[in-house]
């Protein structure tokens, strides 16, 4: 706010004498002396002195300024309060673990709403399995990158409960653009029920029985996982709680039967450049899967 | 006063030019063979103006793709391909060439030279710079080899590892983009030294370093900043080769390489470039504005000062691209403060440009009308680049629309800006003809109004979440009517471009006769014929002041009395 309202005032100033300057000093051609050129001024040490000092104590004000606000945010210190959370960037969708409740999800970010009395900020520790990424949520902070071999950590501390959306910043391949976050600051005891849930194996459902043996039968497992089955695969999003998610593909479209059927039938429907490949099903086989993936409450 | 170097000065005004007819072959093979430095100049630009053209096409192709949500006018494929080309373009291909096509054609010129210090030199930069470029756009035909269709490269303009490891980008679509920008660099680095040793060995008599004008002062300073910055960018390059083909690990990360470490590489040339770029802009606002105002431009010493403090500067902000990459608070606080320091010399510069007008008799021709916007636009984006350096502030709109509103508004609305204007003000020079001032008053305005509708209102989109890059988007975010906006001044600037081109050539063949010195100018590119004769200058001038013709022309008053 201080960095903006003082380029803002030398905007103000410097543009007004610029304009000044050419509107007041413009040729004019009736005048009586238009043929004669203007007074010769090569320079003046003093005014060169003046606009070189006063930059300078400008800058440094706002170089103070920025110092304290980085090492505010960048040197806080952890409460231990705070929630553990290891978020690793894949092309192009994100994964979330929660080391210390053994939960393991994907795109969709729970966390608890902080109070400011007793704050329980989230901290995320941050890296990427491909390529680089950025994690960028505007109204909670600023963006931390996410880089193959570098673990990089930063926090956020949300006071009012709520979706925040964001998405990633640096370009990482073909989907980049549709690699979004989707950030859900629950109430405690909202995300209390939703770590419980989450912690508890896959539903077994017996109406979708069919599905889950060609899911298991099929290329499916050796990407994704699905906890207590065989399914155990670890490049592509978990899909134990899938179900309980509100979009797939990374946020790109809402968690619908319909839209669950086309991905899986052929992810570059809508993603074109999605890494899963488009898995040949006939009609009925896409539709029983289709039906276990959403049991899978 | 009349000396000896008024009288040489007279003397060089009035040579008489005869060029045979000749067969176009005969042409062609002329400026093939030349080694001269006003036809490499003109090649220059020439092929920069060129490659605009095409770069500007795929800047317009973008902005259809962005225009409304959901769009599906290009594939993500196609789109990644267009921001990564028009970057790359416009940087090595346009920005590069179009400078040092000018610095090629004014600075013997200026400085009272016959030709540059190493013509052949001169002559393999261009060729190689040429090469590259056409290497580049060969990969939409060559890329995939024998596989298949073409495809161009998609890796970005700052191109970071590991996306550009043979896993990420298999094809040879990234080798295309780096042997461009490879070659592109080799022939910088020759021009570079050229020009270094042209304004260091070829001054006339009588041109001290304290006598010679600004814009060979700013071309010396942005040739010793090339020739240290694309060092590390041609190191680089090689190294990302060596990784792609003989299994080395500088940057492959699957083997423990660091892409952090292509980060450092990358930008310390890229920020560097960006003065690079825009040090040549200073130069021709340092000659224009000065004329036009009738004054002599304030503060000598200083500008020249505040010019070599950038060059300085310039190399130790580059990881002000990389608050983000978590460098920890320690570098983050010195990148901030290094940052920060260059907007004092930056500062002075527009002081001393404010000052010479101020007192003046501003005319506002077509090229002092571009210069006019080139002041008030880098003002803006001196200011956004100083909100930028400001950590906190990068860390949220880092990758984002403000970013790239910020730096068009350096590249565009002061750089181009002030490249249009050194056109209106030099092609009298190098064709004999003006260029039309009514087409160029259309010209200037639509572009103004475009420039103005485009890169405005893309920083909102930036301030309101929206990264860079992204081929599409959700129609709920609120960017659409931004977006709309920005891509309508699009279509603006087009247009201009296209009157501009439409002018330069109905004026070379139609335009009114320039004369040696329409414009009552100064420096000595005046003294000699439009457009000059080989050689130049039929006697080598003598000077005695930073103003040779205005010694001439006010024998009563030099300016040797005062400097």
């Amino acid at each position: 706010m201080l960095v903006l309202s003082i380029t803002c005032g030398i905007f103000l100033v410097v543009g007004g004498l610029l304009l000044y300057a050419m509107l007041r000093y413009r040729h004019r051609p009736n005048d009586v002396n238009a043929a004669q050129e203007p007074a010769q001024i090569y320079g003046s040490n003093q005014i060169e002195l003046s606009w070189t000092v006063i930059p300078i104590l400008i800058v440094v004000m706002l170089f103070l300024a920025t110092a304290r606000v980085i090492l505010a945010t960048e040197d806080a210190p952890k409460p231990t309060s705070a929630l553990d959370v290891t978020v690793i960037g894949h092309q192009f969708w994100w994964e979330y673990r929660y080391p210390k409740l053994g939960i393991v999800t994907a795109n969709e970010l729970h966390i608890p709403v902080s109070d400011p009395k007793h704050p329980t900020p989230t901290y995320l520790t941050m890296s990427s399995a491909d390529t680089d990424h950025s994690f960028w949520v505007p109204r909670l902070a600023g963006k931390t990158d996410l880089i193959p071999n570098q673990v990089n950590t930063m926090w956020i501390d949300p006071n009012n409960p709520g979706l925040y959306l964001g998405q990633c910043a640096q370009y990482c391949g073909v989907q980049h653009a549709k690699m979004l976050i989707r950030i859900y600051a629950d109430s405690p005891a909202d995300f209390a029920a939703w770590v419980s849930h989450q912690q508890g194996l896959a539903v077994e459902n017996p109406s979708a029985a069919e599905g889950r043996k060609i899911f298991q039968h099929n290329a499916c497992i050796s990407c994704h996982t699905v906890a207590g089955t065989v399914a155990t695969g670890r490049f592509g999003p978990d899909l134990t709680h899938i179900a309980s998610r509100d979009t797939i593909a990374s946020g790109s479209v809402p968690n619908t039967a319909a839209n669950l059927r086309a991905f899986v039938d052929n992810p570059a429907s809508f993603k074109p450049g999605a890494l899963m490949p488009p898995m040949h099903l006939n009609d009925h086989d896409l539709n029983a899967v289709t039906a276990y993936l959403m049991s899978l409450k | 006063m009349a000396t000896q170097a008024t009288a040489d000065l007279d003397q060089n005004a009035g040579i008489k030019q005869t060029v045979p007819r000749r067969l176009w072959l005969g042409v062609l093979h002329d400026w093939v063979t030349t080694v001269d430095h006003k036809k490499i100049g003109l090649l220059y630009i020439g092929y920069a103006v060129f490659f605009m053209v095409i770069a500007g096409s795929e800047a317009l192709l973008i902005r259809i793709q962005l225009a409304v949500p959901n769009n599906h006018f290009v594939s993500p494929q196609v789109f990644n391909q267009l921001f990564t080309m028009h970057g790359t373009t416009m940087v090595f291909f346009v920005g590069m060439p179009i400078l040092f096509g000018f610095g090629n054609y004014l600075v013997p010129l200026m400085i009272g030279a016959r030709d540059m210090a190493f013509p052949r030199l001169n002559a393999f930069s261009f060729w190689i710079s040429a090469f590259g470029g056409l290497l580049l756009y060969f990969s939409y035909f060559g890329a995939s080899g024998l596989y298949g269709a073409g495809s161009a490269p998609d890796v970005g303009w700052f191109a970071y590892a590991p996306l550009t490891a043979q896993i990420f980008s298999p094809g040879h679509s990234t080798d295309y983009w780096t042997l461009a920008v490879l070659l592109s660099g080799i022939g910088s680095v020759g021009t570079a030294i050229n020009i270094v040793a042209t304004t260091i060995c070829m001054r006339c008599p009588g041109m001290k370093l304290s006598r010679m004008p600004l814009l060979p002062w700013l071309y010396l300073v942005t040739s010793c900043m090339a020739f240290v910055a694309i060092s590390p960018l041609t190191a680089a390059q090689i190294m990302l080769m060596l990784d792609r083909y003989v299994g080395s690990h500088f940057f492959d990360t699957q083997a423990g390489g660091s892409a952090v470490l292509w980060m450092h590489f990358f930008w310390i040339f890229g920020h560097p470039e960006v003065y690079i770029l825009v040090m040549p802009a200073f130069a021709f606002a340092n000659e224009i504005i000065p004329v036009f105002s009738r004054k002599a431009i304030f503060g000598y010493p200083a500008m020249v000062a505040a010019s070599v403090g950038i060059g300085f500067i310039s190399f130790s902000v580059w990881a002000h691209h990389m608050f983000s990459v978590g460098m920890g608070s320690g570098p983050n606080t010195f990148f901030v403060l290094a940052s920060m320091v260059i907007a004092v010399p930056t500062g002075i510069k527009i002081f001393n440009w404010l000052a010479t007008m101020w007192g003046g008799k501003i005319h506002f021709t077509v090229s002092m009308m571009f210069a006019a916007g080139f002041l008030f636009q880098f003002l803006i984006a001196g200011l956004t680049g100083i909100m930028l350096a400001a950590a906190p502030f990068d860390w949220q709109l880092t990758g984002s629309y403000f970013v790239v509103a910020h730096f068009h508004y350096v590249l565009v609305g002061a750089i181009l800006f002030m490249i249009f204007s050194a056109f209106y003000y030099w092609f009298p020079k190098m064709s004999g003809h003006m260029l039309s001032e009514r087409l160029g008053k259309w010209h200037f305005w639509i572009f103004f109004i475009g420039f103005h509708l485009t890169f405005d209102f893309m920083h909102i989109p930036g301030l309101l979440g929206m990264p860079r890059r992204i081929y599409t988007y959700e129609a709920d975010r609120g960017w659409q009517i931004w977006n709309m906006i920005v891509s309508s001044g699009a279509i603006f600037q087009a247009i201009g471009i296209l009157l501009f081109v439409y002018n330069m050539i109905w004026s070379y063949f139609k335009g009114p006769i320039a004369g040696p010195d329409p414009w009552d100018a100064w420096t000595l590119e005046w003294s000699t014929t439009s457009p000059p004769p080989d050689y130049n200058f039929a006697v080598i001038p003598t000077v005695k002041s930073r103003r040779p013709l205005w010694d001439l022309k006010h024998p009563d008053d030099p300016d040797s009395h005062y400097e």
